[in-house]
């Protein structure tokens, strides 16, 4: 174990992968000379050499086509996006190709191709910079989509996703990269695709989020126990396709109220579909309605002032979990 | 000839990248460039004779047989799928690839296996081509188990990767980027391959296609787009859809080799085809071959065809450029095959396709739990899963 960051741990993970596997390979927007826009991929040039570290032109659509159609003769191929709101000029390349192939070939061909790179808002940069996609990859079949919070997770969903034979999408977020922590050194450290993780136990309440918004979560819960004393249980998601049904009953009938927490928008966001599961399996043990904390329902704004709040924050989570108690 | 606009290409001067250097002097027919300015006359394979090309000339008679007899199947195959889609028992599209035969037959026969092939929607020519069963192609038509995707891809999704041949690709010029990762994948294994990577005219007008073209040329890579221009993008003649003629000219700004040739006659795609990967495998090179050629049918058929186009047009080129006739006359001409052979050839070709319908029809469909296979490999392989949790949301 050692203390590193977010953007560390994404590093090893690729690091560890490009050495044990001669078909992984890097490719995007400045991750090689450059260094990683975000400096994920630093030192990897020198370390592995232009064939495995790729700079790509600024055409997503054809990296992405380009990666996919490597993964299907057997590479196992990691593209990044500079952000993941690139990855909309490579919608058909991602979201026909990477996620159908498999099925419309009735299962002759795998795409085992990584998509990688931050999906966030909250950074100033307007709207067209900011968007959360990983409600519409995992409403496609075909897809597997994974929000790492943690530089532990970071690194091991990377891990298992460079070895996972299926498409696998990882929305990183650019506030989390220079966040600390312990991370095992181990080239075997690897944590599952779909497996959720309690981070902070409680009985009143299920705050269950993923991405950033499970920090700001647990922020709620540690001044909803000081200053409310209620005691607030906060489960990350890591993973929403495959996603970790079991868990998230396993919490709503500990605590029988539930608080969806997510910087996706809400219209068909991962929240509502966690919403419909808790209903369906577990309405006999809700004591209150589902409450939601999403982004505002606007294109991202651009103004600190504005995008300040149309991101959940602290109070807005806050408020909405005092109405559940 | 009014209509084929796209035909005009050929009578330009500058028809390949060396530009003029190979154009205007009919005594270049037999050069290795094809073909500005030595277009064959309208009306037959004409004075360029291409059966002496090196890609040509050694060709054994079973060899040349097997071509006809390859385009006679695909005809064959395609005409009896036409019937069964008007009878009901094919849904969706049938984009049909009637008259164009000899592109697909031409160019795969000069594959290696260390080549790849990758099209888009208008595909069950290449898939015969490359040696996929009329049974399983006309079983995934109709949407049946014994089908080549088991009946989830349908006319625009044949994939045989133990053929090298990827698809299959239902989105315009989607495809173009896949083959770049495919000629990329060959290179970087170090193999001496390549992908041919088949789109139509009105796919040069998408996107993704010029970001290729650049990666192409940007970083070496061993692909061949091979533009099949029949001349109409759906219903949208070439006239109508798209500037800067020719085609292939396309590849010029990214200093990819270019060139416009026929595709009627199957001698002469093979020599364009051969030119072509001998660049991609010597020199890791790109190019990007407009091959002009016609379909019979409407984009898909249930199209209307008359709107865009005169039943003139249509029956002027089944007579006097069908790449079937015109390469069976040849191989009589040539004595590699007399009348009687042609026709018992016909015949098995139709018998063939006749057994490939009987064959689907009395195929079965999926069952219901068939819908949840072939999504993801995890799920189809449950001994080797990593991941944990709830992947289906909804299954029958």
């Amino acid at each position: 174990m050692s203390a590193i960051t977010y953007r560390e741990a994404l590093n090893q993970a690729l690091c560890e992968e490009i050495t044990l596997d001669d078909r992984v390979v890097l490719m995007g927007e400045e991750v090689a000379q450059f260094k990683g826009s975000y400096k994920v991929s630093e030192g990897m040039l020198e370390q592995f050499g232009a064939e495995r570290v790729i700079d790509t032109p600024i055409s997503e659509a054809a990296f992405s086509g380009l990666a996919v159609g490597a993964a299907m003769m057997g590479m196992r191929p990691v593209v990044e996006f500079m952000f993941w709101s690139f990855c909309y000029v490579a919608f058909d390349q991602i979201f026909n190709n990477a996620a159908s192939v498999r099925y419309m070939s009735g299962g002759l061909i795998n795409v085992p191709v990584v998509f990688r790179g931050p999906a966030n808002g909250g950074t100033n940069v307007g709207a067209t910079h900011s968007h959360t996609p990983e409600n519409f990859a995992a409403n496609t079949p075909g897809l597997k989509v994974v929000c790492p919070a943690t530089p532990a997770d970071a690194k091991g969903l990377l891990k298992s996703a460079i070895r996972d034979n299926d498409p696998v999408c990882i929305m990183e977020n650019t506030i989390l990269y220079n966040m600390e922590g312990e991370v095992p050194d181990n080239e075997d450290f690897l944590v599952p695709l779909g497996k959720a993780n309690v981070l902070r136990e409680g009985s009143d309440l299920s705050i269950i989020a993923h991405g950033k918004a499970v920090h700001t979560s647990l922020q709620v819960a540690q001044t909803l126990e000081e200053q409310y004393k209620v005691s607030a249980e906060v489960l990350d998601l890591r993973s929403i396709r495959p996603l970790d049904i079991e868990a998230i009953l396993s919490s709503v009938k500990k605590t029988n109220r539930v608080l969806l927490v997510e910087e996706n928008k809400p219209f068909c966001g991962v929240g509502a579909q966690v919403s419909f599961i808790i209903q369906d399996q577990a309405f006999d043990y809700l004591d209150a309605p589902i409450k939601r904390v999403s982004a505002i329902d606007a294109p991202q704004a651009y103004s600190k002032a504005l995008e300040s709040i149309q991101i959940p924050e602290h109070d807005r989570i806050l408020a909405k979990a005092k109405e559940l108690i | 000839m009014e209509g084929l606009h796209h035909d005009i290409n050929l009578d330009r001067e500058e028809a390949t990248s060396e530009g003029k250097e190979g154009s205007s002097d009919a005594e270049n027919a037999q050069s290795s460039k094809a073909v500005a300015g030595n277009r064959p006359k309208f009306g037959g394979v004409g004075e360029n004779d291409y059966s002496k090309e090196a890609a040509n000339r050694e060709l054994s008679t079973e060899e040349k047989i097997e071509f006809l007899d390859q385009m006679v199947r695909i005809r064959r195959f395609e005409e009896r799928s036409l019937r069964a889609y008007q009878q009901g028992h094919i849904g969706g599209f049938l984009h049909l690839y009637i008259g164009q035969e000899a592109v697909a037959v031409g160019a795969v026969s000069c594959m290696t296996e260390e080549d790849h092939v990758i099209t888009a929607y208008r595909d069950h020519g290449h898939a015969i081509a490359v040696g996929m069963e009329m049974d399983e192609c006309m079983a995934e038509l109709y949407g049946k188990k014994t089908g080549c995707s088991k009946g989830k891809g349908g006319s625009m999704h044949f994939f045989a990767p133990d053929k090298n041949f990827w698809g299959g690709h239902g989105i315009v010029g989607g495809q173009t980027p896949l083959g770049l990762g495919i000629a990329y994948a060959v290179k970087y294994k170090g193999a001496k391959g390549a992908c041919l990577c088949f789109m139509g005219d009105g796919a040069t007008n998408q996107g993704p296609f010029y970001e290729s073209l650049n990666l192409a040329a940007l970083w070496g890579l061993p692909v061949i787009y091979v533009i099949e221009n029949n001349g109409y993008s759906m219903g949208t003649a070439e006239a109508r859809h798209s500037a800067g003629e020719p085609l292939a000219r396309r590849g010029d700004p990214f200093d990819v080799n270019w060139s416009v040739s026929h595709g009627h006659d199957l001698y002469e795609v093979r020599h364009n085809i051969s030119e072509a990967l001998r660049l991609a495998h010597e020199e890791s090179k790109p190019s990007v071959l407009e091959i002009v050629t016609y379909r019979y049918r409407g984009h898909s058929v249930a199209d209307p065809d008359q709107t865009y186009r005169s039943k003139e047009e249509i029956e002027e080129y089944k007579s006097n450029k069908d790449p079937i006739n015109l390469f069976k006359d040849r191989l009589l001409a040539e004595g590699v095959i007399d009348e009687g052979a042609a026709l018992e050839m016909d015949r098995k070709a139709k018998d063939e396709a006749e057994a490939s319908a009987e064959f689907a029809q009395a195929s079965p469909y999926p069952d219901p739990e068939e819908l949840m296979q072939d999504v993801y490999w995890e799920t189809d392989d449950p001994g080797g899963r990593t991941s944990e949790g709830t992947i289906f949301f909804e299954s029958p």
